[in-house]
């Protein structure tokens, strides 16, 4: 699957303690986490941050935690901008843009050749890829439209990954995002 | 909610730094020096300067006879020059400590702010990561020329303006020491006249002139300062008093009862210089996120960016301000990868001084759009939890994409009415309330203010606070063995809005303390004001001004809470001296009140008519 590492098999593997991908990583998870569904959003939580919540009425609540996507309308589950820290730290294929690409992918655009500063190299076609700066700043996730090789041959203005979600939407989609 | 301070941080529009400039000259006359004789000025004598700057041009007549002649100026300068620091010495800020060799003559908001090396005692880490800081940004050779010039340019427009501000100064002084002879003050004794009757009405009409009304206000200020040397024989100090606001308010544009509110606060001279601080915008300034990066990374990204920045002060380990950028500070990928927030200094003082440590549960009870929600939350390092309420539904979203942006984990965000807490959620460490008020601090930013604030919306406001600050009291777990503190601030600076409002809780909960806010600068809170008596304590708290301290006008107290108990043990002992001490001003006595009884007969055809009206709205119809 997309964004998961090779021993974790979905999202709900990233949060359990036992899918730990490294050493480096466990002590991080000992805090037991938890999914929750407020309205049609899914946030990811501490369990004793969700206890207290409870005290909230849910038309008054807001957001808490971090906020990994929405389920649409028609029931399919679109993963959000608030999950880029989860898939930045455990994304297995990323793509890195040089610093004139930065600004035209925090608008919304694709990822084109020209902008292409450092690629994983094993990556496959149509395969969901993290998108980072060159100073290894994530900036959002998308899906590869090319395999490494083949973006090779590709000319500049061609275009290498797919825009799914970027930070720029903190600002743009401020409104709709939670 | 309601906060128009917070509304500007937020800005989704790409934002474009002024330039800073840390003053409190009028915008006339910083143009006039500035511009004119920026080149000039540096090399020339103290004397020169002096001459032009305190006072406006006005009328022929009247200008050489108040200023005295240049030597004197210089004698006057020199003076100063050998005991600048006699001067300065009711002043709460050591100059000696930290007044630089190339800056003899810093006035004291310069302090704040300084950005030179000074040594500090405390030798941790972080200092000496501030340090590199310092080096990093000014030795830094890949930076383009452009901004060192622009950064040496804006450094050197403040020197300009302060070097001014303490000529300004010293030209007060002078006048109030007054080396002038007998036959020049019986002169200046003639030349400051009030307007008559018919001036007045003429100003109406036709509209002053600025010049003309600036120069009154000076002189009136001089007349105040010594009035029984100054004074016409029969005007008196109320006369004064009152053309001074009724120009105060015609000059900067505010109403006269705010004017006049403002006012009171000060003495004369204080009172224009925040007059004329009040016109100049503050220098933007952002707040490194330190769940994501260090001050020192963020202050390099930047650089690289063609950004101008200089750490704020000492007093701050993430705080950098902005004097120049090529790109929108709004709009960086660093913005919106969360590396920083654009937030004005006065807003991490309430921070500060609530302190919040990791695992604890805290409570912010008005907190669009999340600057401080989030510091909060970086100060706890993700741990614990805090709860970001704001009132104002719409400006939840600001703030909920604000704390996803920043990378803060462990926030939950409610809209409720900041009355109805305890009942929602109690039992917190530190409650931090940032309460809805008039903005009369932010002037600067949002110069509305001066013109939209009626003695009612203070009231409104005042009363809001009142409950609020009950509420955030009721919040806190008294038996937390870590905390127990809540913070009240105010981005306004009147007094019914900030110690009044204090005063009032002390008053209704006798389990709470005023403590130090733990803050290293700022004014001490008023305990006695225009007849207005506050809690003996009330000293703890601290006010900022933009005229002071170059931010906006600002108001920070520390509440600690006790345990109830511990309070009914102390009452019993001495329960007669609390009777007198809890003795307020603000609020009515309810035993003064005359002797109430109920009519019944009058009573019992209201009742019968509301019952009929409940009916009605039940769908019932009425048996009558």
């Amino acid at each position: 699957m997309a964004y998961t590492t090779p021993q974790g098999k979905n999202l709900v593997h990233i949060i359990n303690p036992s899918g730990a991908a490294s050493e480096e990583d466990v002590d991080d998870d000992e805090v037991s986490l938890l999914l929750r569904l407020q309205k049609d959003k899914v946030f990811l939580l501490n369990t004793s941050i969700n206890n207290l919540a409870t005290s909230v009425a849910r038309p008054n609540l807001i957001s808490l935690g971090s906020c990994l996507g929405k389920f649409t309308k028609s029931g399919k589950f679109k993963l959000g901008i608030g999950s880029l820290d989860v898939l930045a730290r455990w994304a297995r294929y990323k793509v890195w843009v040089k610093p004139n690409g930065e600004l035209p992918f925090l608008y919304g655009n694709h990822v084109v050749k020209a902008h292409l500063g450092r690629i994983t190299e094993d990556t496959p076609e149509h395969q969901g890829v993290v998108v980072l700066s060159m100073a290894d700043i994530p900036l959002g996730f998308g899906v590869s439209a090319r395999s490494t090789v083949d973006t090779r041959k590709l000319d500049p203005t061609g275009l290498v990954v797919f825009h799914q979600a970027d930070v720029g939407e903190y600002l743009r989609d401020e409104d709709t995002l939670f | 909610m309601g906060r128009k301070s917070k509304q500007k941080q937020q800005d989704p529009t790409p934002h474009q730094p002024r330039q800073a400039h840390g003053t409190r000259v009028t915008k006339r006359k910083a143009k006039e020096v500035a511009v004119g004789n920026a080149s000039k000025k540096s090399k020339q004598s103290n004397s020169i300067k002096q001459a032009k700057l305190p006072r406006k041009p006005k009328d022929p007549e009247s200008s050489p006879s108040i200023h005295s002649s240049d030597e004197e100026d210089l004698e006057a300068l020199q003076d100063l020059g050998s005991d600048d620091a006699s001067i300065h010495d009711d002043d709460e800020y050591d100059l000696d400590a930290a007044s630089d060799d190339d800056m003899p003559q810093q006035p004291p908001q310069q302090l704040v702010f300084s950005d030179e090396e000074e040594d500090s005692d405390e030798g941790s880490d972080d200092d000496e990561e501030d340090e590199e800081d310092d080096s990093d940004m000014s030795d830094d050779d890949d930076r383009p020329v452009k901004e060192k010039l622009s950064a040496k340019k804006s450094k050197k427009l403040d020197e300009l303006a302060l070097l001014e501000a303490a000529d300004a100064e010293a030209e007060m002084i002078r006048t109030n020491i007054s080396t002038l002879q007998p036959e020049e003050m019986a002169e200046l004794d003639d030349d400051m006249v009030l307007p008559t009757e018919e001036d007045k009405e003429r100003e109406a009409v036709e509209g002053a002139d600025a010049q003309t009304v600036y120069g009154r206000i000076r002189d009136i200020v001089r007349i105040l300062g010594d009035l029984r040397r100054f004074k016409a024989t029969n005007r008196s100090r109320a006369d004064y008093t009152q053309q001074l606001i009724a120009d105060i308010s015609s000059y900067y544009g505010y109403t006269p009862f705010l004017a006049e509110k403002l006012f009171s606060m000060f003495s004369p001279d204080e009172a224009i210089a925040f007059f004329d601080a009040n016109e100049t915008p503050r220098p933007v300034t952002i707040r490194a996120n330190t769940l994501k990066t260090r001050r020192r990374d963020l202050a390099q990204a930047l650089i690289n960016r063609g950004v101008s920045l200089e750490p704020i002060g000492k007093w701050t380990k993430v705080g950098l301000q902005i004097f120049d950028s090529s790109v929108p500070v709004g709009a960086t990928p660093e913005y919106l990868a969360g590396h920083y927030m654009l937030q004005s200094p006065s807003s991490f003082l309430p921070v500060m001084a609530l302190d919040p440590q990791p695992n604890e549960r805290v409570l912010d009870m008005a907190s669009a759009p999340g600057g401080k929600t989030s510091y909060m939350s970086a100060l706890m390092q993700n741990t614990g939890v805090v709860f970001a309420n704001d009132a104002n539904a719409a400006r939840t979203k600001s703030l909920s994409a604000n704390v996803h942006r920043l990378g803060c984990k462990n926030v939950v965000v409610c809209t409720y009415d900041g009355r109805q807490f305890p009942k929602v959620i109690g039992g917190f460490d530190r409650v931090l309330l940032d309460a809805p008020c008039s903005g009369t601090g932010v002037v600067s930013k949002d110069q509305s203010v001066k013109v939209n604030k009626t003695e009612r919306d203070f009231a409104l406001l005042s009363h809001l606070q009142k409950q609020l600050i009950l509420c955030a009291i009721d919040s806190i777990n008294t038996k937390s063995s870590t905390g127990g503190y809540v913070v009240y601030s105010t981005c306004s600076v009147t007094v019914d809005e900030d110690e009044g409002v204090v005063d009032y809780a002390l008053r209704k909960r006798p389990n709470v303390k005023l403590v130090h806010t733990g803050l290293e600068f700022g004014v001490e809170g008023f305990t006695n004001i225009t007849g207005k008596k506050f809690h003996k304590d009330m000293h703890l708290t601290r006010r900022f001004y933009p005229h002071v301290h170059n931010m906006e006008g600002f108001f920070v107290s520390k509440l600690h809470v006790q345990p109830r108990s511990v309070v009914k043990n102390k009452l019993a002992q001495g329960e007669k001296d609390d009777d007198d001490s809890g003795k307020g001003v603000l609020v009515d006595d309810e035993d003064d009140q005359p002797d109430v009884t109920f009519n019944d007969d009058e009573d019992k055809e209201l009742m019968q008519k509301n019952q009929r009206r409940k009916q009605k709205a039940k769908g019932v119809k009425p048996s009558k």
